[in-house]
């Protein structure tokens, strides 16, 4: 297992004594390249590792649980070299990050073509996030060219970095400080075929990101989650608030009267993290905590008919409170997608913080009123 | 799809362009277009200040505040007083 680490990269992706054992290699932050590693070729830089562009199940369940939970967070396979098919000298070589998920979209969407994959250490994150967080970097890029012997492996100048990597990736720097060239590929690994084949000319199309329904739904779970984990402390404070009297606890007003605020808090966050995520382009407005806010306020209005005896003070509360939520589970979908800028967000925050302290305030008075018995 | 009009940091220099084209190539909104050995912005509303032209300019014909475009990032940033961020560092692994 040792050995397998050195090959294919001599790094661990994240501390700890790496691959030394099967129970090592299980436990988070260390991912040994078994999966994706396949054999070795041998080269004038020493032996690299062969990885395969087949996926098979393991990667695809990967996949799965990273659109689901923290597990993405140690999703990595191991920096360095590798092959895929039988490259020479004269191969492409294809940039990537060791966010496994990149590299297995990367290596996927090499299929019948032989070529190198160098890929930079990220600490796990993705092109596009690791660019921006500086790890996907031009400093990186050099490093791992000299690391690699990668001058030795191919006999051109030439690397191909995808689009979105250009955010850390300087080309006139890579070129001055390596003599590589940099050719910026597409942004969408499915078309690299479609690149290569057309002259490594990208066009208009390949440079341009998307963002359609599917790209947006499979970024809810993790929309959603984060905020869910909240949920155990909403649901106490609800609990507490209805059953807790003056006169003692009592359990069944506890639960009476929770319900329906148990059910909307589920019914904010489900409009704001997962509708307006997946609506985003048909629902008016710009500003996502606008956005977030309408549709937290249909959704209240819907989920409020059930409940028709609520006092007038409640009533208001959950008016006031709940499209709130909904608006700001909306508005971290802004880090999310692929148009929101920084100036946006920042112009945007400045009013919704406000709004947000305003509504806090009136909401807690919505409440004080109904403990206090007059509405 | 856009968002906020009016907000984006982005401005090219025209004296310093040469019209490489690099900055048309980086772009993953087709904000640039080049004509007369010279770009220009096309839609500046359509730029998330992503920061990839300026990065890529050899010329140093651009210029764009880019950063960390999501909402806790900044909120952590108006709570500290300093600049956004997500609360890690580059070593830190998590994409948060």
């Amino acid at each position: 297992m040792i050995y397998l680490c050195i090959m294919a990269g001599a790094e661990k992706t994240n501390g700890g004594s790496c691959c030394a054992s099967e129970s090592a290699s299980a436990s988070a932050g260390c991912r040994c390249p078994q999966n994706e590693v396949s054999g070795y070729i041998n080269t004038k830089a020493g032996l690299i590792a062969k990885t395969s562009a087949q996926l098979y199940r393991n990667d695809y369940w990967g996949e799965i649980k990273s659109r689901l939970s923290a597990f993405r967070n140690n999703y990595a396979v191991v920096a360095g070299l590798y092959a895929v098919g039988e490259p020479s000298e004269d191969s492409d070589v294809f940039v990537s990050a060791n966010y496994k998920l990149s590299f297995d979209k990367l290596r996927s969407a090499l299929a019948g073509i032989s070529a190198w994959i160098l890929v930079l250490d990220t600490k796990g994150v993705n092109v596009w996030c690791a660019a921006g967080k500086g790890t996907f970097s031009t400093e990186e890029l050099i490093k791992k060219i000299s690391e690699t012997n990668i001058d030795l492996v191919v006999r051109h100048k030439k690397l191909i970095v995808p689009q979105l990597g250009a955010v850390g990736i300087s080309a006139y720097k890579v070129l001055k400080a390596t003599g590589f060239r940099v050719l910026f590929g597409p942004v969408y690994a499915a078309d690299i075929v479609a690149y290569v084949n057309n002259g490594y000319k990208a066009t208009a199309q390949m440079r341009t990101i998307r963002f359609n329904i599917t790209d947006r739904l499979v970024l809810t779970p993790m929309e959603m989650l984060p905020i869910l984990k909240w949920y155990p402390v909403y649901a106490a404070a609800v609990l507490i608030f209805f059953g807790v009297h003056g006169t003692g606890i009592v359990f069944r007003d506890a639960f009476y009267g929770g319900a329906p605020f148990l059910f909307f808090g589920l019914v904010s966050v489900f409009a704001g993290a997962f509708m307006t995520p997946v609506l985003l382009p048909f629902i008016p407005f710009r500003a996502f905590s606008l956005k977030g806010w309408m549709v937290g306020l249909m959704a209240v209005f819907l989920a409020i008919q059930s409940f028709s005896a609520l006092p007038v003070s409640l009533k208001v509360f959950v008016y006031l409170f709940f499209p709130a939520v909904s608006s700001f589970a909306a508005l971290q979908f802004t880090g999310s997608t692929t148009f929101t800028g920084m100036s946006g967000v920042k112009k945007e925050l400045k009013y919704a913080v406000f709004a947000y302290v305003i509504i806090g305030v009136a909401s807690l008075i919505s409440l004080i009123i109904y403990k206090s018995g007059v509405l | 799809m856009k968002y906020l009009a009016g907000v984006s940091t982005l401005q090219l220099d025209s004296g310093r362009c040469t019209g490489c084209g690099m900055c048309a190539e980086v772009c993953p909104h087709g904000v640039f277009a080049i004509a007369d050995a010279m770009a220009s912005i096309t839609d500046k509303d359509k730029c998330m200040e992503c920061g990839a032209c300026e990065n890529n300019c050899a010329f140093g014909a651009i210029r764009v505040a880019s950063g960390v475009g999501c909402a806790s990032a900044i909120i952590n940033g108006m709570i500290t007083g300093g600049e956004p961020t997500c609360g890690c560092g580059p070593n830190d692994s998590a994409c948060c």
